[in-house]
């Protein structure tokens, strides 16, 4: 206890912690929404809300893998170098040389197919307990979004190794895309940077990888997070008349 | 009173007109960034590999023979009509075709599609022909092949 005392007494620890609250409940709620990091969640919750069976935790756990895959992918990007010549050799390098390349690799990896696979999940159960339902119809479209800028997440990321696999999944790709008609081959074009699977596509997929397709996920995380703040949990105070009327005729 | 009244929804004020104009600059303004980065987009050079290449002279390919060039992805084939250039990426998804020398077929090992030498597709997901490329005799009297020129379906060469 007293090396408590000595933590929290000293002056460097009072700079930086706020000090003095009195534990009033309205100090309590005020605690949770204006602090920078806490005040997504709200300041309360229904008991049941916190239960296993209303979410399965999913979109939770799906937001844990993406946390997961920003930090292994930034970690493995300083020793990646998108260039089709050392691609491979950077990846085998992560496997055998680097210390715990591989663990951080395989991590990565498997925290990728992992979202995929939740986010998936996620939509499953919101589908089966109808909380798509109004007000929400829009917020499952954000999430429909959602999922598939994690596909394409997967699908970018797909290329980087350079491998067989990753040049022939990439070529059938465009391939599929020059079928869309009029612009088809357009966009293949601009998403190769060229005509073939080169060095300029190697470069635009790392970008779309690590840049703009996350900052456009993180856009939309945000609008969904903040749609189910505003929507309100199912069974609380401020949800819309909709599910009101449904029981009361 | 009356001066509010006379005010209606359809009159241009001085301050719609200021709004509206600037509005419209920042319209355009939007539109024309929008251009300029879509230009930016597109690459104006491209530092690809030469896509026409140079094989052996006409005399050294028999009747009825197909030279597979792996590396350029094309088949020169010589028939009795003279010869012809194709493309050996599968016109399905892209995957690089091989010539069986056993039962005379192209064949893709991605999806199962065949052609024959004429490049139709006898069966398989292959939506359309192999694509047919332009050839010509380069300036050492050998067989030139451009991959990026297609010809249409049947032109043949005497070379």
């Amino acid at each position: 206890m007293d090396v408590l005392n000595a933590v929290s007494r000293n002056r460097l620890w009072r700079s930086i912690v706020r000090q003095g609250i009195r534990r009033t409940n309205r100090n309590r709620v005020l605690f949770v929404t204006e602090s920078v990091l806490l005040h997504i969640h709200s300041a309360k919750v229904q008991k049941r809300h916190l239960e296993f069976s209303s979410t399965y935790f999913l979109g939770a756990i799906s937001m844990i893998l993406l946390f997961v895959l920003v930090i292994t992918g930034i970690v493995l990007m300083l020793y990646y170098h998108p260039s089709a010549e050392q691609a491979y050799d950077d990846m085998k390098e992560l496997e055998f040389v680097i210390s715990n390349g591989v663990f951080l690799r395989n991590l990565h990896r498997w925290a990728a197919h992992g979202m995929v696979f939740v986010a998936f999940a996620h939509m499953l159960r919101v589908f089966y307990h109808k909380a798509y339902k109004p007000p929400r119809e829009f917020n499952w479209v954000v999430g429909v979004v959602l999922f598939l800028l994690t596909l394409l997440l997967s699908y970018t990321g797909y290329l980087l190794p350079w491998d067989q696999l990753a040049f022939w999944g990439v070529s059938v790709g465009t391939n599929m895309v020059r079928a869309v008609p009029g612009v088809g081959d357009s966009i293949r074009y601009l998403l190769l940077g060229g005509n073939i699977v080169g060095d300029n596509a190697l470069l635009r997929f790392y970008v779309l990888h690590c840049v703009i397709l996350p900052l456009v996920l993180i856009v939309g995380i945000a609008v969904h997070l903040w749609r189910v703040r505003k929507d309100g949990l199912i069974g609380s105070a401020n949800r819309e008349s909709h599910e009101e009327s449904e029981r009361s005729s | 009173m009356t001066d509010e009244a006379k005010k209606n929804d359809s009159e241009l004020t001085r301050r719609r007109f200021l709004v509206g104009t600037g509005a419209a600059a920042c319209g355009l303004v939007a539109a024309g960034s929008g251009l300029l980065a879509a230009d930016f987009l597109r690459p104006r050079v491209l530092f690809e590999p030469p896509t026409r290449f140079i094989l052996v002279p006409p005399d050294a390919v028999e009747l009825g023979q197909v030279i597979t060039s792996e590396k350029n992805q094309a088949y020169v084939i010589r028939l009795s009509s003279g010869f012809h250039a194709m493309s050996s990426v599968c016109t399905h998804l892209g995957c690089i075709t091989r010539y069986q020398f056993d039962s005379k077929q192209i064949a893709c090992p991605c999806h199962g599609s065949r052609f024959n030498l004429d490049g139709e597709v006898l069966s398989g997901p292959a939506p359309r022909p192999l694509d047919w490329l332009d050839m010509e005799l380069a300036s050492d009297g050998r067989i030139a092949v451009d991959t990026a020129t297609l010809v249409p379906h049947g032109t043949t060469f005497k070379l």
